[in-house]
């Protein structure tokens, strides 16, 4: 198996670096983590490639330029429409999550009540319960709502489904927030209102910043749910469309077009973490997850 | 949690009496649980309603147009059962959950022990296998779907440039190939998410285990089985929940690269269920299989949580 060989590859490069003798790291380190590298890279770079590449029978057909970007563009409804759907999709999907989970996760954190503990436990429930086994029943009942169909109903599923991470996240960071500036904003005569707005929301903005990077990514590439619950072209995400775009011209696939979908569909998300890279895996390696 | 109590002005003198304090306790509940009630309501209607429906549908005759007409119990299990694809979905989605995991946790091993040696690029490296995991799945299947075609696919022009092949590689042609090559997608997409939970147990490994092993004369292996493997046992037990759970499920990359095929040999459960629904127009054996997927899922976690939890006993 493949496995014992990289097994077998990693432990070479185990121990820390002063027990390896300098000739055994360099050449073999620098060929085996080379290579790596390269095929790590190069779908990315060749994807790129790609999409300003010409393909026989397609508007860009020989040479370099932005044809298959122009056929993309005109495709269908347009990217426009997609790409619009996308961001309204995702960005709904974000304030959704957030308008339960930051009241939800103050109440969990910081209040007492009846079945407290019965409805954290429902809500972290949803984890244990598979999407696809949860979509069938979704899709009958967005029809019963009146939302069937509908980026709505779309971006109101895609939040239930970042509830138990984004109210987990949510309540421990408040329960973070020393109990000290509470009571000193209640001696002031703040309600919980006022505490939950000016004390806790700004203590907790790393958190917030987490639950909406997630919901927003999640949204963003999800494909199996819009597939069963988006009936109309319109109304499609991205991801969708594309493989749309895929399936309809069976026989004649335009490749080019298809790679710059893929373009298109990667660029914000490869963004998104050039800029919060740093934060993402600092927060990992600070112990989110102790080994 | 006695926040109910510290909530108090401290100016109140205890003498003010106990009825005071269970108004105070008792609004504060109110509040609690009206700040609660947008989850309450979520968790209601988007999920404990759509678990009773898919348990209802799979007991009625339900056609995606015509609804439900009426209950049927056990006619759906038994189109389940009865069907020529169900048992080769489930043998195929155990197969690809295998292989999945035994090489992601792999890879994702391999990387971390490669990043954690150090060395001068660690940095670049580090950003190079975590980027696929930046991208969605659908993205990187309809990727591959164009590396893998025979049209613009460069991977055997490149190996005939370098006179490395003679004949060119069938990418998804064949059955067994077109699972090879899907999990090399799901390798590359996933490795570096796996390579980061494994990290952060591998730095959480003392040094000074390192240093007396190697002063007792333990070798590089030693090492790694006795010190390594032991120590990295939590994070190594997460990705295994993670990867499992998350192959069983397996749906966008075979309904991307392979549509099932070829000849019904990449068909996966999710696939089945969407399937039956779309296809068949089925919903109340599409709902049937769901219970059916979901029956599976709580018991293969139920394993995993009660090993690992042995296991820690152990310890």
């Amino acid at each position: 198996m493949r496995s014992t060989e990289i097994a077998a590859t990693g432990m070479a490069t185990l121990s820390p670096r002063r027990f390896l003798p300098s000739a055994l790291k360099s050449t073999p380190y620098y060929m085996l983590s080379g290579a790596l590298a390269i095929v790590f890279l190069f779908p990315l770079a060749w994807a790129a490639f790609a999409s300003v590449s010409g393909t026989p029978g397609s508007t860009q057909v020989t040479g370099f330029g932005p044809g298959n970007y122009q056929t993309l563009f005109a495709w269908n409804n347009g990217l426009p429409t997609y790409f619009f759907n996308t961001v309204i999709l995702s960005c709904a999907t974000v304030v959704f999550t957030l308008a339960v989970s930051l009241p939800g996760g103050y109440a969990f954190a910081k209040f007492d009540f009846p079945f407290r503990n019965t409805i954290f436990m429902a809500t972290l429930a949803i984890l244990m319960v598979p999407v696809a086994s949860m979509l069938i029943p979704l899709f009958v009942l967005l029809k019963f709502l009146g939302i069937q169909d509908s980026i709505l109903g779309l971006a109101l599923v895609m939040a239930m489904f970042q509830l138990p991470f984004a109210t987990f996240m949510i309540r421990v960071s408040m329960e973070a927030v020393p109990k000290e500036l509470e009571e000193a904003a209640q001696v002031d005569g703040a309600g919980t209102f006022q505490v939950f707005r000016r004390i806790l929301l700004p203590n907790v903005r790393p958190g917030i910043v987490t639950v909406a990077l997630f919901a927003f990514l999640a949204a963003w590439n999800d494909f199996i749910t819009p597939l069963i619950l988006i009936g109309t072209s319109s109304k499609e995400p991205l991801a969708l469309a594309m493989t749309t775009m895929r399936e309809q011209s069976i026989g004649v696939i335009d490749y080019g077009s298809l790679e710059a979908g893929v373009v298109v569909m990667a660029l914000p998300c490869l963004i998104l973490f050039f800029a919060l890279q740093g934060q993402y895996v600092r927060g990992f390696m600070s112990g989110a997850i102790k080994g | 949690m006695a926040m109910a109590s510290s909530s108090a002005p401290a100016s109140r003198s205890a003498g003010q009496g106990s009825r005071w304090w269970a108004t105070q306790k008792r609004s504060r509940q109110l509040i609690g649980l009206l700040y609660a009630t947008p989850t309450v309501i979520f968790v209601a209607v988007f999920f404990i309603a759509p678990l009773g429906l898919v348990a209802n549908m799979s007991a009625s005759h339900w056609t995606l147009l015509g609804g439900n007409k009426g209950f049927n119990l056990p006619d759906n299990y038994g189109t389940i059962a009865d069907s020529s694809l169900f048992w080769p979905a489930v043998v195929f989605t155990f197969e690809y959950t295998i292989l999945a995991t035994v090489l992601l946790i792999g890879m994702g091993l391999g990387l971390a022990l490669l990043i954690q040696s150090g060395g001068k690029w660690k940095g670049f490296l580090r950003t190079a296998f975590l980027l696929p995991s930046a991208m969605g799945l659908a993205s990187a299947s309809l990727l591959f779907y164009g590396l893998y075609s025979n049209q613009i696919g460069p991977i055997n022009p490149i190996l005939e440039a370098m006179h490395l092949s003679s004949s060119p590689i069938q990418f998804l042609e064949e059955p067994l190939s077109a699972l090879w090559w899907t999990t090399f997608l799901i390798v590359w997409r996933f490795a570096g998410f796996y390579m980061l939970i494994l990290l952060v147990g591998l730095q959480a490994i003392p040094r000074d285990l390192y240093e007396s092993a190697s002063i007792d004369g333990a070798n590089r292996w030693t090492t790694f089985r006795f010190i390594t493997i032991p120590l990295l046992r939590r994070s190594l037990a997460l990705s295994l929940i993670l990867c499992i759970t998350g192959s069983m499920l397996a749906f966008d990359q075979f309904y991307i690269l392979t549509q099932g095929g070829p000849d019904n040999s990449t068909v996966t459960i999710v696939e089945l269920i969407y399937h039956y629904a779309f296809q068949s127009q089925n919903l109340g054996t599409a709902a049937a299989l769901s219970v059916v997927l979901l029956g599976i899922l709580l018991i293969v976690n139920a394993i995993q949580f009660f090993r690992l939890r042995g296991a820690d006993d152990f310890r």
